[in-house]
């Protein structure tokens, strides 16, 4: 890759939220997060596991800035430059995937310097296509490959396998490890999913029920993407022990 | 060919009436193509059509203008919404013929006060549709464009006018039907040309084969426009749909 970065982009990722309430319908305030923090090394893959609705995505918003409204601190590697992967694809229907990546390219950027990012995620076929005539799987990748796209200093993925084939789901975790790598940007991964986190992470961070905080941080050991069936049992019986109220069941599928 | 069918079976009618009738105050469709070709070719029917037709454009791009810009700021903020909704609803039942009388009265019987008077009886209903666009704008994909610091030229242009488009080419579509009969009105009332000044001249004179060819010029020629420029523009916004479909 022609990517060369500056040693100034190499800081942590920080997110301290120390409350962060939204009124609900009713008009009384709810308590979403407390006391939540998390830190993540320059060039690390963190997982933020935890139950549905448990304000995993409000996390990812704040940690996104797209939700100021909270009392903490957000830290930020580099200039700043954030990736991010929602759980739709969030393309612009109207516009094919060429120009949706295009779009928010840097402006010392061209498409053609992508062409290994687009390689690797198999959509060189697809360049002229509209995003309405992609399966869900191809979207998925056209939505990576824009986060790649503004070469991120941070990456944050939300739930980016939910709702794909078990094995379209595996190639993706596999390029995802190829591109993270490659691109070395910092990573946090949000899933509810015991698996993409022990297969992708070297860092879990377990969230409570409401209000959310962090109830177990476990490093795991490199390498990550290339991980045996052993060394994921590992994993899980340390899961086990170290968080029993998380049942580890899909880690074995 | 439906269509072609029966616009002459439509003809065809007209044609049978006026030779039962025989009567002036129903011309044959001859008589009335006759007129037509005369007044082209002395240039009177061009010029009274060209008067007309830039009223109607000056009208509908102000109409447009104000009332999209107007239309997304009720439809993105509550606030604005709330105050200037009570205007609005006045100004949707204040009738055409009122507008323009104020018009005319206040500003003076001039141009000005004649395309005002058309904008303002169709800039409401630009409003009201537009607004209805900017409040269904998707909220995720305007997440996205913040999350990837779009510029707001590239929101404007990637992002929301695209979502807008059917909107605002429903807008265009009725508001060029609505226009184009106020702009005659005005001319009816107080301009001293354009097909509606012709109208009115010829009504008092009840010279009915000079009201149906101008008449049926305009609607010739708003059929061309909305034929040849309008329906490309909406084929060429909703590529994507087609495609995707």
């Amino acid at each position: 890759m022609n990517d060369v970065r500056t040693d100034g982009a190499a800081g942590p990722l920080e997110i301290r939220i120390d409350t962060k309430t939204y009124v609900s319908a009713e008009g009384k305030p709810v308590e979403v997060i407390r006391d939540l923090r998390l830190q993540l090394d320059a060039f690390s893959f963190g997982a933020l596991i935890g139950p549905s609705g448990c304000g995993k995505t409000t996390i990812l918003h704040i940690a996104a800035g797209l939700d100021p409204d909270f009392r903490g601190q957000r830290q930020i590697p580099g200039r700043g430059r954030l990736g991010i992967v929602f759980q739709e694809p969030r393309l612009l229907p109207w516009r094919t995937v060429a120009d949706n990546i295009r779009l928010v390219l840097p402006a010392e950027r061209s498409l053609e310097e992508l062409h290994d990012l687009i390689e690797t995620l198999g959509l060189g076929s697809h360049l002229s296509h509209y995003p309405g005539e992609l399966s869900l799987g191809l979207a998925r990748r056209v939505a990576i490959a824009r986060a790649f796209a503004v070469r991120p200093d941070f990456l944050l993925l939300d739930e980016p396998f939910v709702s794909l084939d078990a094995a379209v789901a595996a190639r993706l975790r596999e390029e995802l490890t190829t591109l993270t790598q490659r691109e070395r940007v910092t990573t946090l991964l949000v899933t509810h999913d015991l698996n993409d986190a022990f297969q992708l992470a070297d860092r879990l961070f377990f969230l409570s029920t409401r209000p959310a905080g962090v109830i177990a941080e476990i490093p795991l050991p490199p390498p990550r993407g290339a991980r045996s069936k052993a060394e994921i049992d590992r994993i899980a019986e340390e899961v086990r022990s170290r968080v029993p109220g998380y049942f580890p069941d899909s880690a074995s599928a | 060919m439906a269509k072609v069918l029966s616009l002459a079976a439509l003809l065809g009618l007209w044609a049978l009436i006026a030779w039962l009738v025989q009567s002036p105050l129903l011309p044959s469709p001859l008589s009335v193509g006759e007129a037509i070709v005369a007044d082209t070719r002395t240039g009177e029917l061009p010029f009274q059509m060209a008067c007309t037709l830039a009223r109607v454009a000056a009208a509908f791009a102000i109409a447009f203008t104000l009332g999209v810009a107007a239309g997304y700021a009720m439809g993105r903020s509550p606030t604005i919404d709330r105050y200037a909704d009570p205007w609005l609803v006045v100004l949707l039942n204040l009738p055409a013929l009122v507008i323009i009388i104020f018009a005319y009265i206040w500003i003076g019987l001039n141009e000005t006060a004649a395309i005002i008077a058309v904008a303002l009886n169709k800039f409401p209903n630009v409003i009201v549709v537009t607004r209805e666009g900017a409040r269904s704008l998707d909220p995720n994909l305007d997440e996205m464009a913040r999350a990837f610091q779009f510029t707001w030229q590239s929101k404007l242009r990637n992002v929301v006018l695209p979502q807008l488009a059917p909107y605002l080419a429903a807008v265009s579509r009725s508001g060029l039907s609505i226009i184009w009969k106020i702009v005659l009105v005005v001319e009816l009332l107080g301009r001293p040309n354009g097909v509606g000044f012709v109208l009115g001249s010829s009504f008092s004179l009840f010279d009915m084969t000079r009201i149906l060819s101008y008449a049926i010029s305009f609607v010739a020629l708003m059929l061309a426009i909305e034929t040849f420029l309008v329906q490309p523009l909406e084929r060429r916004t909703n590529r994507w749909r087609r495609r995707a479909a």
